[in-house]
């Protein structure tokens, strides 16, 4: 049996992967930001917070990391309703990617913190700056470049991640690659062409962050 | 046929020249006693001896083998030759009898058996006899430093290089790892060590090699050159380290 | 026709998490053997097979692990064998997992000190004797507790499978809440079960982790 590779009417539909594009992007970039702040708040409350705080941020931390992100996602869309709350697929989307991101970067922003040397602080302290001085200037900066590699991969593998939104029939470029597929029955081809956009949406990715990091760490 | 034999040996990392121009000879025998200071090229010119580093130009024999020649077996010529180093490099993760026994097992295919009685023997002369089961990690920086002496000399060298391997040890710890290496020369093994113990050199050294700047800058038998230093270099190093 | 959600289905979970660990098994095993094979060759002294290493590991690494099983799924035909989600699986689970075991197990051997390759290499052992004897052993320490960790991910991933009709743990879930229509509780169950079988790993991974630490 000889099978021929066709590309044509899966480049046909360039639109139609555009749009999908642009979900994917949209997905990403707000799971990013909300996520990472999420991530912020979390990594305080456990590093400087009470013992309460500390408590419930573990059990965020473990439960989220100890299960799939698609049994989150499935449980935000299909569970929640029969609680009476129904979410858009977007929306459920995202709020199940932010919960997810935000329990994996509390964990790379926390050893962010703690790479700070005692001394450091010690140091602001007996020079009299006020906590938010120590903050502010002590800790941020080197801070944020200690998390910097581990977020930024992170983030990357958020955004190849996001793909399993497809399966609540949220329209990101992975499920607008199944509809494709199914007008044209030229699977192979649709996912072939799908990897190479995820694959270079991470590249470019890892470039920017790249370049992020020359601009503004490497000094 | 000289032991050692270096001929016009120069050595780059990048723009960096370490070794510039090194021509020495060292006969069976002879313990040399390499001093300079940081940075001359000392642990460098070890290195390339035994084939550990590349050198640029020149030519290095060993026992009439030439070391940088592609063509040379380095593995044959490393069984011949014990390097020493600093920081012991012992193998974390076995034995003290594991650390000894392993290459002479794998490279000179001995039993187990009778490698390990090969264990037992050399660590008997560095006076560690009641250690060969024991874990690196339990024994102190001296005790770790001699089972590596150990496991040089069980391979049987023909010529032991020791890069400054009393250096990362506490002064209280330094006397039993120099009594080892004496009782090493004594047996009569070619040795060059590179040390900052000017009292080991002058009682056991036969000569003195004083590097600086890359350069063999001088080189005499040891209480000669000691006492009676010919260049301003030497003199200036020698007032540093004796005080 | 639907039906109530009881501890029968509870039961039927729990026993479909079997074909999660068996899936993961075959990952991780197919896995090991890429990921070993990237990790030698990405410390090889050979520029072109570490080149090639981390190109794979690259793309891998940029792709989605669901394109990989749909790819899989349907590249399957193509090749003209036939469609079968756990041979799709295996392959697309070795795949992904390989560049990821890679770079772990990469990390692990050149975290061992170079001095340790230059003692073995200055005793006159080979470049593979070095390799299995004094490299190898230290290093398989060090990756332990990473290694356990993406077991984790691993176990997390399978569900993925799934949506090629895989069925494990979550399409067990799905069929069952079509049919019970009880999707919270379901779902709710799936979670649990999927929690029992990961946080002991991550608790383990996480306690050789301190303890090498210390060891250190
Ligand atoms: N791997 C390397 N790459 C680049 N430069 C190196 C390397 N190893 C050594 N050097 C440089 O070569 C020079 C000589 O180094 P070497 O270690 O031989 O000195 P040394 O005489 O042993 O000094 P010390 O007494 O501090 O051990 C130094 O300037 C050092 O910075
Ligand atoms: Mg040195």
């Amino acid at each position: 049996m000889k099978y021929g590779l066709q590309f044509r009417d899966v480049f046909a539909a360039w639109e139609f992967l555009l749009e999908g594009l642009a979900v994917t992007l949209a997905l990403s970039v707000c799971t990013m930001v909300l996520g990472f702040f999420l991530g912020l708040a979390c990594a305080c409350a456990r590093t400087y917070g009470g013992a309460r705080f500390k408590q419930a941020v573990t059990v965020y931390i473990e439960t989220i990391r100890n299960t799939p992100l698609l049994v989150q996602i499935f449980l935000l869309y299909f569970g929640l309703p029969s609680l009476g709350l129904r979410l858009e697929g977007f929306d459920a989307a995202l709020i199940a990617l932010v919960i997810n991101l935000g329990a994996y970067s509390t964990e790379i922003i926390r050893a962010g913190l703690e790479a700070i040397p005692k001394s450091q602080i010690e140091a602001g302290q007996s020079l009299g700056l006020t906590p938010w001085q120590i903050f502010r200037y002590i800790i941020v900066f080197p801070a944020l470049k200690a998390m910097y590699p581990a977020l930024s991969s992170q983030f990357i593998l958020l955004m190849l991640a996001t793909s399993v939104v497809s399966q609540i029939s949220v329209q990101d470029l992975f499920h607008v690659g199944s509809i494709i597929q199914s007008r044209t029955f030229r699977d192979f081809e649709v996912y072939t062409v799908i990897g190479c956009i995820y694959l270079a949406l991470a590249f470019m990715m890892r470039g920017v962050f790249a370049v992020i990091y020359r601009q503004v760490f490497a000094r | 046929m000289s032991r050692v034999e270096l001929i016009n040996v120069s050595k780059n990392y990048g723009p960096l020249r370490v070794l510039n121009d090194v021509s020495l000879t060292i006969e069976t025998g002879e313990v040399i006693a390499i001093i300079g200071r940081s940075g001359s090229g000392k642990s460098t010119l070890l290195r390339c001896l035994n084939g550990l580093e590349p050198i640029q130009s020149g030519t290095i024999m060993i026992d009439g083998v030439k070391v940088n020649d592609p063509d040379t077996d380095l593995r044959k010529l490393r069984q011949n030759v014990g390097i020493v180093f600093q920081s012991f490099n012992l193998f974390p993760h076995l034995s003290v009898s594991d650390n000894i026994t392993l290459a002479p097992r794998l490279v000179l295919k001995q039993s187990p058996d009778q490698a390990r009685k090969i264990a037992a023997d050399v660590l008997a002369r560095v006076g560690l006899a009641d250690k060969i089961d024991a874990m690196p990690q339990q024994l102190s920086g001296g005790q770790q430093q001699r089972v590596a002496i150990a496991r040089s000399l069980a391979m049987n060298p023909q010529l032991m290089l020791f890069d400054e391997v009393t250096s990362a040890l506490d002064p209280e710890l330094t006397g039993e790892v120099l009594r080892v290496l004496e009782g090493v020369a004594r047996e009569g093994m070619t040795m060059i060590l590179v040390t900052h113990e000017m009292g080991f050199a002058r009682h056991f050294a036969t000569r003195i090699v004083f590097m600086h700047e890359g350069k063999v800058w001088e080189q005499g038998p040891v209480a000669e050159t000691l006492s009676h230093p010919q260049t301003a270099e030497l003199k200036s190093f020698l007032d540093a380290v004796l005080n | 026709m639907i039906r109530e959600f009881g501890t029968g289905d509870i039961v039927y979970l729990v026993f479909a998490a079997r074909w999660t660990l068996a899936l993961t098994a075959l990952a991780f095993a197919g896995g090991a053997i890429v990921g070993l094979t990237l990790a030698v060759l990405r410390i090889s002294p050979l520029a072109p097979l570490r080149f090639l290493a981390s190109l794979y590991i690259q793309i891998v690494q940029g792709t989605p692990l669901l394109v990989w099983l749909f790819l899989f799924y349907f590249g399957l035909s193509i090749a003209g064998l036939p469609v079968n989600a756990w041979t799709a699986a295996a392959l697309a689970y070795s795949i992904y997992g390989g560049a990821f075991l890679g770079e772990i197990w990469r990390g692990a051997l050149i975290a061992v000190a170079p001095t340790q390759w230059e003692a073995g290499a200055s005793l006159g052992l080979t470049y593979v004797q070095q390799m299995r004897h004094i490299i190898i052993p230290q290093a398989v320490r060090i990756a332990t507790p990473p290694t356990i960790g993406f077991l984790v991910q691993l176990i997390k991933n399978t569900s993925l499978a799934a949506t090629i009709g895989f069925v494990e743990l979550t399409r067990e879930g799905q069929l069952t809440s079509a049919s019970t229509y009880k999707p919270f509780a379901v779902y709710i169950t799936v979670a649990c079960i999927y929690f029992l079988i990961c946080f002991p790993l991550t608790q383990w991974s996480r306690r050789l982790e301190e303890r090498f630490n210390v060891a250190r």
